[in-house]
């Protein structure tokens, strides 16, 4: 699938996350996609960059804008080399957390795209992408 | 260090919040805000978040725990202003913000805030 565009974010910090929120809105924007996708989009980026951070120690973000004939996409991908999932199903479930969060971030961000995909090793860290299809 | 502005009116609390907020301001505020009930005897609380492109797990949980930590203060906590954006999209996340009481807007808020303190009045005039 041709990407058109692609970028790349750090996230090192709390206020990254904050960055990430701007980064995905403004591609998002761009794209065209209205505004409740928008936040679909934006909050989804939210929660993975949260778990990046908290879980992850911290990681990149990939925004990748897609084309698919007439479609237009925005895929997000986080990654990581933190301690990564030992148990993905697990850690998919709602309400499942390890850090004291509402077990959403993972469960919550797949709710809010139209595709998602999670690649884990334990010691090895976690990538996870999402897409949504304008 | 960047704080969120707490308005006392009355016996009223009003919070606006204006920025992206990341999780340690979040934090900062909800510290803010209890200490602030105490300190000013507030009995009502007015959160307004019309101003917020986004509710996340985080910032929902937040909201929650303040609504939760204010009526063991004994005070009434109402959110207004959540835009409809906000809305599909937090139910789509799995968040239902059990035990905050929300209004459409500042106005209503207010009044439903006024009500329910006038309530809790009467209550305690009845029992005594």
């Amino acid at each position: 699938m041709p990407v058109l565009l692609s970028e790349e974010h750090q996230i090192r910090q709390p206020e990254d996350v904050v960055l990430v929120r701007q980064a995905v809105r403004q591609k998002a924007v761009e794209l065209g996609f209205n505004l409740v996708d928008q936040t679909k989009l934006v909050t989804a980026a939210s929660e993975l960059a949260r778990n990046t951070l908290q879980y992850g120690g911290g990681g990149t973000l990939r925004l990748e804008s897609l084309v698919d004939g007439l479609r237009r996409g925005l895929r997000l991908t986080f990654a990581d080399e933190g301690p990564g999932i030992a148990d993905i199903e697990q850690a998919m479930r709602d309400g499942f957390s390890t850090a004291g969060g509402l077990g959403l971030g993972l469960s919550g961000a797949r709710r809010l795209s139209n595709e998602f995909h999670i690649d884990s090793r334990p010691g090895e860290g976690t990538r996870i992408s999402i897409t949504r299809w304008r | 260090m960047e704080r969120i502005p707490i308005l006392k009116m009355g016996e009223y609390l009003l919070v606006t919040i204006q920025v992206d907020m990341h999780d340690r301001l979040a934090m900062t505020l909800q510290d803010d805000l209890t200490a602030k009930i105490v300190a000013a005897r507030a009995r009502g609380v007015l959160i307004d978040i019309s101003a917020l492109e986004i509710v996340d797990s985080f910032i929902g949980r937040m909201l929650a725990d303040i609504a939760g930590m204010s009526r063991v203060l004994d005070a009434e906590t109402v959110v207004v202003g959540m835009r409809p954006a906000v809305a599909i999209t937090l139910v789509e996340l799995g968040l239902s913000l059990t035990g905050v009481r929300t209004a459409l807007n500042v106005e209503r808020g207010m009044e439903l805030l006024r009500r329910r303190i006038a309530g809790r009045n009467e209550d305690d005039a009845g029992s005594a």
